[in-house]
């Protein structure tokens, strides 16, 4: 038997491991089919809130000084309502469904929104790093995570993942409270709280001043969290933190995740990223004996 | 140079009104200064704003420009730059028209113009040129005499319409390049300016079995293919634009249709 990019996260079957990350590129059915297409394994949507969300003003992404990106775009959104209208339009799109919002009534009533919508699965945003009241400020209420977590859980009929991020509570103590709320899957991390000044103008760059790292700089930091999560709980992860190439989708493999999320290697239009990943992935497996991603995932562990 | 996507600070040079309510501000920035025709920066106000400029061209050695009409709250702050002001820019980014035809019919409508004058540097010595330009007024009629200028002896028609018909045709720059593509001079179209009218003129042009391009502006947030705010059916106007084919262009469901607001919902035009 030839080696499969088969992924399993949880009782969720995708065709490679590797997918797009929540708050990339997320807005649009037409371009998903494309990243689909280019060998994603799945793709995770733009975070959706109750309300329509315009987001922070512009500099929104900016290039950082050591490598990687800052961004502060704020969440912005058209909101669940409007954007399950547009995923019921293209049934031949599966897509998974980031959500964000600050209480358990929340979450209940958007997944109400997505009837009739080719929802594979839904990813709880409780990490993003720059708005207040959601994101990391709910990852960082540990009770609020376990009791959101579970009302999506009986609100939905697919697969709920928790992504965690670092904020100020232990994100191992917020991995448990998602656990204990039924999260099928975690998904870790988000950007690190960063931020950029200008020292012509003297100013913090972003407008929200405060944002989120991502990419390659991150990338030791988002593996340390998934060999930590996978050693202390036994729950499905997806690594996300700077995976660019194959050999880092490989390693968050090893350090325990069942897949991967994309997203700041896709700077410049570079949706080749997921077909260079597959490939490369797959020669890896080919020269190391395995079969299956599934035998792979934590193996740098035993 | 290479590109770079940090915000580079740039200290304003000059600044020249273009008309009541357009001025160019030139600084010096290598990269910038030979950015490709279409391609364009992101340029950050310090403390009031990020936008996507198209380069405009300077006529000194290493220095790039912006042309600006006052807007929206960080076109009216680029706008209110001074001479001596910081501006922080990164690019330049996205692709660029193909410059190679030698009879061109290069149709702008306002600051859509920007790409334009750039692009007439870049075409073939000995190129015919064909310049329809629309505005809303007579006097806010940009770049007239800098296009004969950067023409440098080359052939150049030009044909203005304003909107109010208080210069040349009554109508948007498709009206005035009706009579040049009438001409049958011109073998390339090349256009830069508010969508409908650039829909409109790439009909007008496939009419004809002229071939055409445009130079798309959308909602851009990164402008390097992260954010997703300037799609385009499944292309990103920043990263597989600013210039796309006619032929694209005419199949396509969001050309001149529909465009993605800041939160992300398509609007129609």
């Amino acid at each position: 038997m030839a080696a499969s990019l088969e992924a399993r996260v949880g009782p969720l079957a995708l065709p490679s491991p590797a997918m797009l990350a929540s708050g990339i590129l997320g807005i649009s059915t037409r371009v998903f089919g494309r990243l689909l297409d280019a060998g994603a394994g799945a793709v995770v949507t733009k975070s959706l809130s109750v309300e329509a969300w315009e987001g922070y003003a512009n500099p929104t992404v900016i290039g950082a000084s050591g490598g990687g990106w800052l961004n502060a775009v704020g969440l912005s959104n058209p909101g669940a309502a409007e954007f399950a209208r547009m995923l019921r339009a293209e049934p031949a799109v599966p897509a998974i469904v980031s959500l964000v919002g600050s209480e358990p009534g929340d979450f209940a009533r958007m997944v109400a929104e997505f009837g009739g919508c080719n929802v594979i699965a839904y990813e709880l945003n409780l990490s993003c790093p720059h708005v207040a009241r959601v994101g990391l400020e709910v990852g960082d209420d540990i009770s609020l995570v376990e009791s959101i977590v579970r009302a999506t859980r009986a609100a939905s009929g697919v697969p709920v993942m928790a992504k965690v991020g670092l904020g100020t509570a232990n994100y191992l103590d917020t991995v448990g409270a998602a656990a204990a709320g039924g999260a099928d899957a975690i998904t870790a991390i988000n950007t690190v709280r960063a931020m950029a000044i200008d020292a012509e103008a003297a100013r913090p760059t972003l407008s929200n001043a405060f944002g989120g790292l991502s990419g390659a700089p991150i990338k030791p930091v988002a593996l340390r969290c998934v060999y930590e999560i996978a050693s202390r709980h036994d729950i499905p992860v997806i690594g996300c933190g700077g995976v660019s190439t194959w050999e880092d989708a490989v390693e968050f493999v090893l350090a325990g995740a069942c897949a991967v999320q994309v997203g700041s290697a896709l700077a410049g239009g570079n949706m080749g990223v997921f077909g260079e990943i597959n490939a490369g992935i797959l020669r890896y497996m080919e020269r190391k004996g395995h079969k299956s991603v599934q035998e792979m995932v934590g193996l740098a562990k035993k | 140079m290479p590109k770079s996507d940090i915000p580079s600070a740039r200290t304003v040079l000059s600044v020249a009104d273009e008309t009541p309510t357009v001025r160019t501000l030139e600084f010096e920035d290598a990269a910038l200064a030979r950015a490709e025709p279409g391609q364009f920066a992101m340029v950050w106000v310090p403390g009031a704003g990020e936008l996507p400029m198209s380069v405009m061209v300077s006529d000194i050695a290493g220095r790039a420009a912006f042309t600006v009409r006052t807007h929206g709250p960080s076109s009216r702050a680029l706008y209110g730059v001074r001479e001596g002001g910081i501006i922080g820019v990164r690019g330049p980014y996205g692709n660029s028209f193909d410059a190679k035809a030698d009879s061109a019919l290069l149709v702008g409508g306002g600051t859509g113009l920007v790409p334009l004058m750039r692009l007439i540097t870049r075409l073939p010595a000995g190129a015919r040129i064909g310049l329809a330009m629309g505005s809303r007024t007579a006097d806010e009629v940009l770049f007239e005499g800098r296009a004969r200028a950067l023409a440098k002896g080359r052939e150049i028609r030009i044909e203005v319409a304003t909107d109010d018909g208080s210069r040349g045709v009554a109508g948007t720059a498709v009206d005035a390049a009706r009579l040049l593509l009438d001409s049958g001079r011109y073998a390339a179209a090349y256009t830069c300016g508010p969508e409908p009218m650039m829909a409109a003129l790439v009909g007008e042009a496939a009419a004809r079995g002229v071939p055409a391009q445009a130079s798309v502006e959308r909602v851009m947030k990164c402008g390097v293919g992260i954010c997703g705010s300037c799609c385009m059916d499944d292309r990103l106007v920043c990263c597989d634009g600013t210039v796309f084919g006619g032929d694209y262009l005419a199949s396509s469901a969001d050309f001149g249709r529909a465009w993605r607001s800041k939160s992300g919902a398509a609007v129609p035009f």
